[in-house]
């Protein structure tokens, strides 16, 4: 076993080598510009782009029409936002989003309110899913988009997305979701579904950074955005510039190892995480799991520790790489806004930890960090003047403490 | 976020961590910081009554690595100090001794302030000669 171990994959993961490989003739060999349409470096791009267009469409169950090829999710969910504010204008002014969606979302729809939009961002239950009559009593006449993310990149909640499609539907509202977190990951079928336009993103599966892909739905209702990049008229007039060929290249493959692997990739996933999932619990007191696990991603697991502070506790296990909820890790220097969303309580906010199992990880990383996990929470309790206190009965949410 | 080597070593080697009975006269308790803000540091001090001079001092913290190691730093001064020396301790004496980045000059201050709270507290038990109950959750 190799230190350090990767358990960060939902922020990103590493490049699958089947990927990489795919990809490394677009760089030096075929490199011409997919937009070249008289000769046969421009007709081999383009070939390679199709192929890959094809790929990244089964994986959602779309057709290589709706998909455009974007640098990433935050373009896709900007792309998808705007051109849709933009382009439903005269219907309506309104949209639907809810709290605990990723900042790409959340300042797009921001963005928006300064220019006249009106955003109801809906709050989430305990458990970390919207209430969808609060989503349909939320919806008006001028409602123009709800849009919901598929999967919390935080707390791994899968939302009702196929319920919200249907009330977007019956609404006549379209329904916009960012798909990042669960494309690659679990089945998603944008029919099934009932997905107008879905943003997803090839770091997150394994594939390249710098290049996602925006699904919109061409028939049934035909969904059109107002392009957001302006210049060649590139896919089909929606994102111009120049195709990022290897990227695409890689976006695709990535997509097909996706659709080959995902079932047994992910059973092989919920079983590493549960066993660390149970290690943990079953050894420490007071570890509370963040958001329902009764919609889950499979890799996925995020654990508040009682009285002990998530950044020092990264510290402590500074040969796992995870990520933590703490203001302490944050630019901001605000505890996660997705925890708090929750009801969890600032204090549980800075005690999280997002563990985010992948492709890569074997068995043994999850029992080393189980074990050091463990270790490093019992030191830091024995340092917590909290967990003294909680022991010795002190009802800690009644204590006068000097906020600072 | 890089750690100084000295954040580091209080870290991973924390200096007189534990708890002295909040009821002697001689003990002073500072309990500053609050868990929603992220850190909660708890400072004790015991105080030679006839010299004036801190015998012992424990801390417990929640909270970061830099929080963790400027309470622990802060016990090690105190150690030896006369009740008035140790009201000297400056927040950016904790700085420069830790190479403390901006971002953690909060943890700095927190660690004043415990001292002066637990300082505080023994005093009040001397001076007016009341039982320590205040100091805890000022």
């Amino acid at each position: 076993m190799k230190l350090p171990i990767y358990m960060d994959n939902h922020a990103t993961t590493q490049m699958d080598p089947r990927v990489f490989e795919a990809m490394k003739p677009y760089f030096l060999d075929i490199y011409g510009n997919a937009a070249s349409r008289n000769h046969r470096f421009g007709w081999e791009a383009e070939e390679a782009v199709e192929k890959a267009r094809k790929q990244v469409a089964d994986l959602i169950g779309a057709t290589t029409k709706e998909i455009v090829f974007t640098s990433g999710a935050t373009e896709s969910n900007n792309l998808a936002i705007k051109g849709v504010a933009q382009m439903y204008a005269e219907k309506g002014n309104h949209i639907i989003t809810q709290v605990t969606e990723h900042k790409a979302v959340l300042d797009t729809c921001k963005h928006l309110e300064k220019e006249g939009v009106r955003v109801t961002y809906l709050p989430v239950k305990k458990d970390g899913l919207i209430d969808l009559d609060q989503l349909r009593d939320a919806i008006t006449d001028k409602t123009i988009l709800i849009s919901i993310m598929y999967a919390n990149n935080e707390i791994g909640i899968v939302q009702p997305v196929e319920e919200i499609g249907k009330v977007a539907k019956e609404r006549g509202v379209l329904f916009h979701t960012d798909g990042v977190q669960a494309v690659g990951k679990i089945p998603v079928n944008v029919i099934h579904d009932g997905i107008d336009l879905l943003s997803l993103s090839g770091h997150k599966f394994y594939g390249p950074k710098g290049v996602g892909a925006l699904y919109v739905r061409r028939r049934n209702p035909r969904v059109q955005v107002t392009a957001q990049i302006d210049g060649g008229g590139h896919e089909r007039g929606m994102r111009s510039g120049t195709l990022n060929v290897p990227g695409i290249v890689g976006l695709g493959a990535a997509a097909a190892i996706a659709k080959e692997e995902m079932a047994e990739e992910s059973k092989r996933l919920r079983h590493l995480r549960d066993k660390l999932q149970d290690k943990i619990v079953n050894s420490l007191d007071e570890v509370y799991v963040n958001g329902t696990m009764e919609r889950h991603l499979p890799h996925s697991l995020n654990l508040s520790f009682a009285y002990v502070e998530g950044e020092s506790l990264l510290m402590g296990i500074n040969d796992i790489a995870v990520s933590s909820g703490s203001a302490c890790t944050s630019a901001t220097l605000e505890p996660s806004y997705v925890l708090k969303a929750l009801g969890a309580g600032d204090d549980l906010a800075h005690s999280s930890i997002r563990f985010g199992l992948g492709r890569f990880n074997t068995e043994e990383e999850v029992d080393y960090v189980a074990g050091k996990v463990i270790d490093v929470v019992r030191k830091l309790r024995e340092l917590s003047p909290l967990y003294e206190m909680a022991k010795e009965g002190v009802d800690l949410s009644k204590m006068q403490w000097t906020a600072h | 976020m890089a750690y100084s080597d000295k954040v580091l070593d209080h870290y991973n080697h924390p200096r007189n961590v534990g708890s002295m009975d909040k009821s002697d006269p001689n003990v002073g308790t500072g309990m500053v910081g609050a868990p929603e803000c992220g850190d909660v540091m708890k400072l004790q001090v015991k105080v030679n009554p006839e010299t004036g001079v801190i015998e012992d001092a424990k801390f417990k913290t929640f909270g970061c690595g830099s929080a963790i190691a400027s309470s622990s730093l802060a016990t090690e001064w105190l150690r030896g100090k006369t009740v008035d020396e140790a009201l000297q301790i400056k927040n950016t004496d904790i700085v420069n001794e830790l190479s403390l980045p901006p971002v953690k000059i909060h943890c700095s201050v927190l660690a004043e302030d415990a001292i002066k709270a637990a300082i505080s507290d023994y005093k009040g038990k001397t001076g007016a000669g009341k039982t320590a109950e205040t100091a805890a959750a000022v």
